[in-house]
């Protein structure tokens, strides 16, 4: 056995070979490993109970046929996406511009330091921000394209919907984190509650609001380039009639554009942010 | 008159962002345009949207009495199917993107591995998952087993990244030590930088494990299994209340697990 189970005075004898872990600890570390393979196992079982493996042994085939129908891009497509990318970039800009309007209010009510009460407001607050963040915009879009009709609107409102989890969030962390002295020099000098959030906190948390609402706006492009695929425009929709009618080449066209904006839309908030910051 | 009464009475809180004076000037005025010229591209069908808020009455009706039992088999075979497929999925995600990312350490491999297992990285975070579910769902089949595929496939563009990341930052010092008493590649790997690693790859495992269930309840959309195929069911048939069941159970299910991996981080840390 090991030195360690001798604890009072001098342990019998010592190993001879160093170990990382005592006895037990390896017991139940195989322990642990083991009930995970056995879930794993189980649940490919599960999953796999109506897979058709013809199907999966078929897909090499089917993934040299599409790739061969990809090759070569039709790239005289693009000037006709020009416009619905013109469209991807209104929904993700004015989507994020809404999504922060109506984050801040939150994201004051939701900040222990500036709730107006803790035990009311404070939950209210943050079951929203929950909400908004653990529904993915795509089903934000799937409820509105049925509500309000396909097109641009429903997709600027999902990602506004979308928006205020992520930015309420990250900016009552901020405002949770602004250094108390200075909002009590400002309250010291007989400031009212409104002139101590715009002297006292606002300066503080401005940067993180402009990085915040910068870096979802990155996200919020990526996003909104596939809401089309339920309906609410954007170069999504060419991307799901280009699919319906099994034309590749203009599929290929489509993935290059939309990875081209990405790129793009990622290089210039990381650019902004770091001339912020 | 004496000087002293020259001084302001007035005070004003000086610009933070944009100092130079033409800019504060025409960034609005930038601002303005853009916002004219994209709110005039947009086409809204202001009947269209009036028809629909008596819709959207119906689904916040719906939300506040939920049916869970008239499709609940439905329901249950998509939670099955949710649950599974995460499970596996970050499983083997995480199990292939241990090699990829001690490959896409710079301090570990070789210039030539570094780059392949970058670039395997870059190809999966830049590809969403929903665009991946296209394609393995016109390769495999529809069914949950394109789903896992695709979870997979994203999860370890994710994991690899971040635990390169990891290993790069890891104490250099540490693996000197080892390196100094003749240990072999699999011997540093094995004492000297996985147990530096070894938390953060469980705490990002877990953090997966929640990004993965939410992802896959949005893959059924385009036919790769999974809850979303339901929840899309159910919106098309104007289901309401059962469609506002869905979103409920999701909506626990991702603060459950949201809260039940940030403790389990940080009992493991």
């Amino acid at each position: 056995m090991s030195a360690l189970d001798n604890r009072s005075g001098e342990p019998s004898h010592y190993s001879r070979v160093w170990t990382f872990r005592t006895p037990r600890a390896r017991l139940a570390l195989w322990g642990g490993w083991l009930a995970l393979v056995a879930l794993f196992v189980w649940c490919w079982q599960v999953m796999n109970e109506g897979t058709l493996w013809i199907f999966v042994a078929d897909a090499p085939d089917q993934a040299m046929d599409i790739g061969s129908r990809m090759f070569p891009p039709e790239l005289a497509y693009i000037a006709e996406l020009l416009m619905p990318l013109w469209d991807t970039i209104n929904i993700a800009t004015l989507g994020t511009l809404g999504g922060v309007i109506m984050a801040a209010p939150i994201a004051f009510l939701a900040a222990r330091n500036t709730t107006p009460s803790v035990l009311l407001v404070r939950p209210v607050a943050l079951f929203i921000i929950v909400a908004s963040r653990s529904i993915n915009s795509l089903i934000w879009a799937l409820l509105l394209v049925a509500i309000i009709g396909p097109g641009l609107l429903a997709g600027i409102v999902a990602i506004a919907l979308r928006s205020i989890g992520f930015v309420g969030k990250l900016l009552y962390e901020a405002i949770e984190e602004t250094d108390h002295h200075q909002i009590e020099a400002v309250a010291a000098t007989g400031a009212r509650s409104a002139q101590i959030l715009h002297y006292g906190i606002v300066p503080q948390i401005l940067p993180a609001f402009w990085g915040i609402a910068l870096f979802r706006w990155d996200i919020n492009i990526r996003e909104s380039t596939i809401l089309g695929l339920v309906g609410a425009g954007g170069i999504g929709m060419k991307l799901q009639s280009s699919i319906d009618t099994l034309a590749w080449s203009q599929v290929a066209t489509i993935l290059i554009v939309i990875l081209a904006t990405v790129v793009v839309s990622e290089a210039i908030s990381a650019r902004m942010r770091q001339a912020l910051i | 008159m004496t000087a002293k009464t020259s001084y302001p009475r007035h005070w004003k809180r000086p610009p933070q962002l944009v100092t130079t004076r033409r800019w504060r000037l025409a960034l609005p005025l930038l601002i303005l345009s853009y916002l004219v010229l994209a709110v005039g591209s947009l086409e809204i069908d202001v009947e269209r949207v009036i028809e629909g808020l008596e819709r959207g009455a119906r689904f916040i009706q719906g939300f506040l009495q939920p049916d869970f039992t008239s499709r609940w088999g439905d329901i249950r075979r998509g939670l099955i199917e949710s649950l599974t497929m995460t499970l596996t999925a970050t499983v083997v995600g995480v199990l292939i993107s241990v090699p990829i990312g001690i490959g896409a350490a710079r301090n570990l491999s070789p210039r030539p591995v570094y780059l392949v297992c970058r670039s395997i990285v870059a190809v999966s975070r830049s590809l969403q998952e929903i665009i991946i579910a296209i394609f393995l769902v016109a390769m495999f089949g529809f069914g949950p087993f394109a789903g896992f595929l695709t979870l997979a496939f994203a999860s370890i563009g994710f994991v690899a990244k971040l635990l390169a990341d990891d290993i790069e930052e890891a104490d250099a010092s540490q693996i000197e030590a080892i390196r100094a008493t003749g240990a072999s590649w699999w011997q540093l790997i094995h004492f000297a930088v996985q147990p530096q690693v070894m938390p953060r790859l469980i705490g990002l495992s877990l953090y997966r494990l929640d990004i993965n269930f939410r992802e896959s309840s949005v893959i059924g959309i385009v036919g790769a299994g999974g809850i979303g195929a339901t929840l899309n069911t159910a919106i098309d048939r104007y289901e309401y209340d059962s469609a506002a069941a869905i979103l409920l159970i999701v909506i626990a299910i991702v603060m459950l697990t949201e809260y039940g991996s940030s403790y389990l981080r940080k009992f493991l840390q």
